[in-house]
């Protein structure tokens, strides 16, 4: 058990608080500059799991000289194991649309998107209602800024954010070439700023109470705090907001039911801890064994002793090989050769070495996959593979 | 000025313009990084990743081809991670590609075959995915097959149609594992927008894509010794045919194309340059009826501007596409096609031959032909007018076969009848060249003298720009033509579908008032055209052109109208352009199709 670091709880995301025009009317009326260092001094790392300064993402795109710009929130929350976003925008949607506008205001943009995951279509109404309301608040305090609903059509790779961009502009879900980046070339060519949907309800918080506030929780490099999607074997599920750098074991001893055999960190793109690394595992942007810098970050799921580790991988690479865009083909590939490895292995048709051709090919799509999704593979691969090895083969 | 910036590769510095890619300053610096889904003639996709370098520094490997270079790069390109990553792409291609080379028609020429071989994957310990896949070879079309099982989603086929042609038949679907290129609805080749130009099949690096070949019908006709098999060659072939058989692209090979021909056991070798310049007779006095007519009658029905037809890929592009604008179309078949129908009916009857047993085929840089000598209304001799069409790959590999050294043959003419051209023919093979042969000769016809341009050559429509547009005033008509003393005639031209499309619209939409448009499928024209050698890229398509030009040049007459055979046939059969045989024989209708 770490000694000197105890779970933390928060609350700012889901406080109830009704004075969004307050803090709109307030932020939207100080210089950009100003709100940008605001944001560089809380240390505020993407909520989406990338964990990208927000505050230089939004610098950058400030500084681009063009006349259209774009904010665009992504809500195509489709990790496995991840359902905060949902909450934020159902629970507190005002918080999610100022932060919006606030960044249209610090960039130069004048109009918003919320890029809305397929399977949320429940969501769209009461949203829709939201965004009127606050857009006729915008035009009371004449500020000039629309925001409008896309409606993702359930692909898991148009969360990643240039897949997000083609699919907005009518095109197929493939991520493009980067360089050039977002906040340069984005949506429609034009610069533009996409944080998820997590990130701009902390923007709320630090641009209401300031950096400090946010910056004094949490640990060195991960500053502030974090909703965690907590799932699997646990007493109790759900939406957890905890301070980042705590420990693994920390939180197991909070959320696991006694016999947990391993965590989840980051959904299935992200890394699985075995127990007995939960001590020495922190989460955070730099934990010490491994850096949780995950798409859609935040998804914890808690396996115990009654799961196969290869049932566990198998739903994974199933969900990799199905969903990869199929463009590149370390992904393309790559996710059908570890998937139909496995079950090789598992059958006797490929010996027990094989695991180890099919963790240096999974080295290989995390080196040359053309997106996040390619070379996120082989994390969960490979921490599942080394630490549960036994199980892929008998 | 660009702004220059230095970077390091494999140790070496070197100096590029801000904005080249990594691939590009390699290149530059003698360092040759391999590429699949690249293409010169498309935009980058950066999707096979077989071109991944190191940037020092940088824990993932970058596409060569998409990654511009920035001050101070230091890029490895064959570090022991790059050659380890690289093979893995190509083992992981061969996994999901259906490698069974020795009965692959691109044996020999499939780039993945060439990295294998390069890499040496001698062993595959990856599962092959082809079984896993319920795929179907789709044989349909007359031009082109599909087979999917050899497909390495490259989406070159898929830029090419999208980029050059604008028709967007292929496209990818699916994701993931069951990622494909597909039609509409995976409807047959033959059932969707498709013109059949071939340039995917041109474009793809291995044999998923490839023309349907005619090369053992041929063969048998050849050897079938009641047949009397006649051949045509296209004007584009001689300018490429070298280049599958080991020469320099923009080599002149007609005499030897010819001597192979002989040699492969054709009963008569003629050209097709010969209806080219037929073709100009009755498509340039079309043109000027159509202008007295529209100018002089103010005849409602005639419509201008007229396009020209020779090009079976636009063809059928604006059958689909543009189906109202079908009377714009010169009724002129293409000079294929006109060949065809006089070599069952002059030729017979002129060598005392039952057309029956004429077999009649033709070479051409094209795969369209193969669909256009397969349309219904082509058997205006009573026969079918063409029976084969093969390109110019599939005549290389027919001289492979005979066992004939290229280099080696003697050059040789044309038979007789139906053989000789001018240059004006021969131009017919690069875009801008129907014009300028037409115009040479509209312009005599009307003026008496010869067009005013040096030594013939009429620069302001040749080029590589996907539309020109030229104009030319006649003036001192003589007296039959004085309705257009003083008329500037305007022209324009486009190849490569998507210009077409270009020039279409702005005729749809009224912005554009033409008087005659030559339209050409494929980019460069004929000699870019998709049965022309592989590969292709825009500096291959600049010598084929220069090389057209200078058989033009060197021709010692270079007017359609002055062309003997032509004279003679008008004289021995045809009476007049646009008589009544000629309207049997020499020119067309066309259909209308859906976009869908």
């Amino acid at each position: 058990m770490s000694t000197n670091y105890q779970l933390k709880r928060a609350d700012f995301i889901f406080k109830n608080e009704n004075d969004w025009e307050s803090v709109l009317r307030k932020s939207i009326s100080r210089p950009a500059n100003e709100l940008i260092n605001e944001l560089i001094s809380s240390e505020l790392k993407g909520r989406g799991g990338a964990g990208f300064p927000t505050g230089l993402k939004w610098k950058v795109a400030s500084e681009e000289v063009n006349e259209t710009k774009y904010v665009i929130c992504n809500a195509d929350e489709g990790e496995p194991g991840t359902f905060k976003d949902r909450e934020i925008l159902s629970r507190v949607p005002f918080k999610v649309l100022t932060g919006i506008a606030i960044c249209g205001h610090v960039i130069g943009a004048k109009q918003g998107y919320i890029y809305l995951r397929g399977e949320y279509f429940f969501l769209q109404d009461e949203l829709n209602k939201a965004i009127n309301e606050f857009e006729y608040y915008c035009k009371e305090i004449k500020f000039d800024f629309k925001i409008k609903i896309f409606m993702g059509s359930g692909a898991y790779i148009c969360g990643e954010e240039t897949a997000l961009f083609e699919s907005m502009e009518g095109k197929r879900g493939e991520p493009r070439n980067k360089p050039p980046f977002p906040s340069s070339y984005g949506y429609m060519g034009k610069p533009t700023v996409i944080n998820n949907v997590e990130t701009l309800a902390h923007t709320y918080t630090i641009f209401k109470y300031g950096s400090k506030r946010f910056y004094d929780l949490g640990v060195q490099y991960s500053r502030g705090s974090k909703l965690f999607s907590v799932s699997g074997d646990t007493p109790k599920p759900g939406i957890y907001e905890l301070e980042l750098g705590m420990s693994l074991s920390d939180f197991v001893e909070e959320f696991g039911d006694d016999d947990t055999k391993a965590v989840q960190v980051g959904g299935a793109s992200g890394f699985l801890v075995p127990r007995k690394r939960f001590a020495e595992t922190n989460i955070g942007f730099q934990g010490k064994l491994v850096g949780i810098s995950l798409p859609t970050g935040g998804s914890m799921m808690l396996f115990n002793s009654s799961r196969s580790m290869f049932n566990v991988l198998d739903n994974y690479l199933n969900f990799f090989a199905e969903e990869s865009c199929g463009q590149c083909t370390p992904c393309r590939v790559g996710c059908q050769q570890l998937l139909k490895g496995i079950k090789a292995v598992k059958r006797g048709e490929k010996n027990a070495q094989y695991l180890d051709k099919l963790l240096k090919l999974s080295e290989t799509m995390q080196f040359t996959a053309k997106c996040g999704l390619g070379q996120s593979v082989g994390n969960s691969f490979s921490s599942i593979v080394e630490n549960f090895r036994e199980e892929m083969i008998y | 000025m660009r702004k220059k910036i230095k970077i390091s590769i494999n140790g070496e510095s070197v100096e590029v313009d801000k904005g080249t890619s990594i691939l590009e300053a390699a290149k530059q610096t003698g360092v040759i990084i391999p590429t699949l889904c690249y293409h010169k003639d498309l935009c980058i996709a950066g999707n096979c990743r077989v071109c991944v370098v190191e940037v020092v520094g940088q824990k993932r490997l970058a596409a060569a081809c998409a990654t511009p270079c920035e001050e101070g790069m230091d890029v490895l390109t064959n570090s022991f991670k790059v050659r380890n990553s690289r093979k893995h792409i190509i083992e992981l291609l061969l996994a999901e590609h259906n490698a069974d080379c020795t009965s692959c028609y691109k044996n020999g020429g499939c780039e993945l075959q060439g990295l294998a071989s390069e890499y040496k994957i001698m062993t595959q310990d990856l599962i092959n995915l082809v079984p896993f896949h319920n795929y179907t070879i789709d044989m349909y079309s007359p031009s082109i097959i599909k087979d999917d099982s050899k497909c390495i989603r490259c989406q070159r086929c898929v830029r090419t149609c999208a980029e050059l042609q604008g028709v967007n038949a292929l496209t990818m679907s699916y994701k993931g594992d069951h990622a494909k290129i597909t039609t509409f609805f995976e409807k047959a080749m033959n059932d969707v927008v498709c013109t059949n130009c071939g340039q995917c099949v041109n474009h793809c690096p291995t044999g998923a894509l490839v023309e349907k070949n005619y090369i053992e019908e041929v063969w048998n006709a050849i050897a079938d010794k009641t047949k009397h098999v006649v051949v045509q060659t296209a004007p584009a072939v001689r300018v490429g045919l070298g280049e599958e058989l080991g020469f320099e692209p923009g080599t002149r090979v007609t005499g030897k194309m010819v001597a192979a021909l002989k040699r492969l056991g054709f009963d008569a070798v003629m050209d097709t340059d010969f209806t080219a310049d037929l073709t100009i007779m009755e498509e340039g006095t079309e043109l000027l009826t159509r202008l007295k007519s529209a100018l002089v009658d103010k005849n409602p029905t005639v419509k201008l501007p007229m396009a020209t037809s020779c090009s079976p890929g636009w063809i059928k592009y604006i059958e689909h596409m543009y189906p109202n604008y079908l009377d714009h179309l010169s009724t002129c078949k293409s000079p294929q096609q006109m060949f065809g129908a006089l070599v069952k009916t002059y030729y017979a009857k002129a060598r005392n031959l039952d057309p029956d047993k004429i077999v009649s085929v033709s070479i051409m840089p094209c795969t369209a032909k193969k669909f256009e000598a397969n349309r219904p209304e082509m058997h205006d001799s009573n026969y079918r007018d063409i029976d084969y069409v093969l390109t110019t790959r599939e005549l290389a590999i027919m001289i492979k076969q005979a066992g004939i050294d290229f280099a080696k043959l003697k050059d040789i003419n044309f038979d007789r009848l139906m053989g000789e051209s001018t240059g004006a023919g021969v131009i017919f093979g690069a875009t801008g060249g129907v014009m300028e042969a037409a115009l040479r000769t509209a312009y005599e016809i009307v003026t008496g003298r010869e067009v005013p341009f040096e030594n013939l050559n009429i620069n302001p429509v040749r080029g590589i720009e996907g539309v020109r547009e030229a104009t030319i005033k006649i003036e001192k008509t003589l007296k039959e033509w004085s309705f257009l003393e003083g008329v500037e005639l305007k022209c324009a031209i486009a190849h490569g579908l998507v210009n077409a499309k270009k020039v279409m619209d702005s005729i749809v939409s009224g912005e554009s008032h033409y008087h005659f448009i030559e339209f050409m499928a494929c980019p460069g024209g004929c000699l870019g055209g998709g049965g022309q050698p592989i590969p292709t890229s825009p500096e291959i398509r600049a010598k084929r052109a220069e090389a057209i030009y200078a058989e033009d040049e060197g021709m010692p007459l270079r007017k359609s109208h002055l062309n003997p055979e032509v004279i003679k046939i008008y004289k021995d059969f045809l009476i007049t352009p646009l008589g009544e045989k000629s309207h049997h024989l020499l020119h067309t209708k066309y259909t209308p199709r859906n976009r869908f």
